[in-house]
């Protein structure tokens, strides 16, 4: 039994958390007063002016869009493959115990536990050992590697919740097993699914490390912005993108809470 | 060879439900006398995408380490050699190894020192809304974009940026000038100091470390904390032998992320920070411009072994369970 109801949080204590937010939100609330500012030579703070001009130049740089749909058609291939493995993947772990369950919970997590530029150098010298040239799909193969393991999780979690008696009593009231699985699985495990599927398009949709090694030529929206970051060249213009990517990533994150803020507390444990 | 239908299995004791028409419906009856036919099929695309693809790379780069290169044609000889292990402790990759080491540690001890009064404010005060808000508050940082976070601090310790404005408003300039004068974590500026890079390895994985403490704060029942001070314990008495103890599986398993990712970072010491190479830079920079996929290879088995006696000694603390 907890008495919380009557304690107060220590004046210190509050503040040193209050200070501890402050400085996790405070530089992405920098970005978006950067998109605007009319100085495109320097950092300079305080902006001298606000303007909309550089919405309206990054919004006609085909670099920029050419650079946004090869990361979103990525991102969605990647994620719709994580998916299906992963689901796949949880439903076989959290339905039986069988040999070697620990080594399969293990293999999927591998590949987000160990730092990603060994994913990544592993995978490019095993594209030069296979002669496989660069395309969106060695982008696509090594995102959907490490997104599988936040599907996983998130099915997982609402698998252990879902008792098995319903799919039995599924099955008892006549149902085949693809009946059950549409009728009786699905909607229960559907929203864990789509938080998953949403963390995983924002996980991919942002991954640079691993990219930068099996991208070869092409440039994802991290790419670019990694180039601009190395040399910046047009500051204003890099400013704006920034803002769209926190922009672009927040929305699926804040879905992703939503929908599966009832007592989961899954969403992004073990990105 | 003919496969007894579940027709006829059923024409054999009536007992059992009829068999059920259909393809979907007699392989939805095989699954159901047989589960592990399921299962194997439920198990084999993950594990031959993960096996092959994932496993498979793996271990053919870590194979790659046991060549090594001729230093005069630049080419890679294929025989077994630890040579390559060996150029690991020349004393400039040996450097490069303690910077990075170091660097992690204390960014762990950094990053648990932030992290702890928020997850225990959020975990033992937060209520409610406030405590969604907590949660949402350690959710998006963690998940917004790695690049964004980095660009924001580029933005922030530039020269004509928002801190050298901040601490030229209080007149603390001196202050800011004195620290960068001390050697090794000063610097020119701090864009180019190992204080800035800290920085941003910091803010960049601090998310990981306050979801796991606070989630150990949880299990903590309030009637702990009630019972110390009943007993004459000091807050501090209390903090250091009951808070403490308790949340630190949460602050191991924390500290596995902060250090296993500022190992194996490459773009946070190449865009914040000095010329001075930490191990993922050293690994890009061999595989690409030197070529040397080898060294590169025996580089990334450097965190892979520490993170293995890290993992072990994390579990033996009872670490997992906090996760």
């Amino acid at each position: 039994m907890r008495s919380d109801g009557k304690t107060r949080a220590p004046f210190t204590l509050k503040a040193a958390a209050g200070l501890g937010l402050a400085f996790m939100h405070l530089p992405i609330a920098l970005i978006f007063v950067y998109a605007f500012t009319t100085e495109d030579k320097s950092y300079q703070w305080p902006p001298p002016g606000f303007t909309l001009k550089w919405l309206e130049v990054t919004w006609n740089r085909p670099d920029v869009w050419d650079a946004l749909k090869l990361s979103l058609q990525t991102a969605t291939i990647s994620t719709l493959i994580a998916m299906v493995l992963g689901t796949l993947c949880a439903a076989a772990v959290s339905r039986t115990k069988f040999f070697g369950r620990e080594t399969i919970s293990l293999l999927v997590i591998l590949p987000i536990a160990l730092p990603g530029i060994i994913t990544g150098i592993a995978l490019r010298s095993a594209f030069s050992i296979a002669d496989i040239p660069f395309s969106i799909w060695t982008i696509i193969l090594g995102h959907a590697t490490f997104c599988v393991v936040v599907v996983y999780n998130n099915a997982v979690a609402r698998f252990r919740r879902t008792s098995g008696s319903l799919v039995e009593a599924s099955m008892d009231l006549g149902a085949n097993s693809f009946q059950t699985f549409r009728h009786v699985i699905l909607p229960n495990i559907g929203t864990a699914l789509l938080a998953g599927g949403m963390l995983a398009f924002a996980l991919s949709f942002d991954e640079v490390i691993v990219t930068t090694f099996t991208a070869g030529q092409q440039s994802t929206l991290p790419i670019w912005m990694l180039e601009e970051l190395v040399r910046p060249r047009q500051r204003p213009v890099t400013n704006v993108v920034a803002m769209v990517v926190v922009l672009v990533t927040i929305l699926p994150i804040l879905a992703a809470y939503y929908l599966t803020r009832d007592g989961d507390q899954v969403a992004g444990s073990g990105k | 060879m003919t496969v007894p239908s579940p027709v006829n299995a059923t024409n054999q004791s009536s007992a059992v439900l009829p068999g059920q028409g259909g393809w979907t419906g007699s392989l939805s009856d095989k699954f159901w006398r047989n589960p592990k036919l399921l299962l194997i099929l439920m198990l084999t695309p993950p594990a031959l995408w993960l096996g092959i693809i994932y496993l498979g790379s793996l271990f053919a780069l870590l194979a790659q380490s046991f060549f090594s290169i001729d230093e005069f044609s630049g080419m890679v000889q294929y025989e077994l050699t630890l040579k390559t292990y060996g150029e690991l402790f020349r004393p400039a990759n040996l450097d490069i190894i303690i910077r990075t080491v170091s660097m992690a540690a204390i960014v762990t001890v950094g990053a648990a020192c932030v992290a702890f009064p928020i997850a225990y404010f959020a975990a033992r005060y937060a209520r409610g809304k406030w405590k969604a808000l907590f949660y949402i508050g350690v959710m998006l940082p963690l998940w917004s974009s790695y690049l964004v976070k980095i660009y924001a601090w580029k933005l922030i310790l530039a020269k004509e940026g928002i801190l050298n404005w901040i601490f030229a408003k209080l007149h603390l300039t001196w202050l800011l000038e004195a620290w960068l004068a001390i050697p090794i974590i000063g610097g020119y500026s701090l864009s180019v100091s190992y204080t800035g890079t800290f920085l941003v390895f910091l803010y960049v994985w601090l998310p990981f470390m306050v979801l796991p403490v606070q989630a150990a704060l949880e299990r903590v029942p309030g009637s702990y904390l009630e019972a110390s001070g009943d007993l004459g314990a000091t807050p501090s008495q209390t903090f250091r032998h009951v808070i403490f103890p308790l949340a630190l599986p949460g602050i191991v398993a924390g500290s596995i992320f902060t250090f296993s990712l500022t190992l194996g970072d490459y773009i946070i010491p190449q865009i914040i920070g000095s010329s001075r190479l930490f191990i993922g830079q050293a690994v890009y920079a061999q595989q690409g411009t030197a070529g040397n996929i080898p060294l590169a290879a025996a580089f990334t088995v450097v965190p892979i072994v520490i993170m293995g006696f890290y993992l072990w000694g994390a579990k033996r603390m009872g670490a997992f369970d906090a996760i």
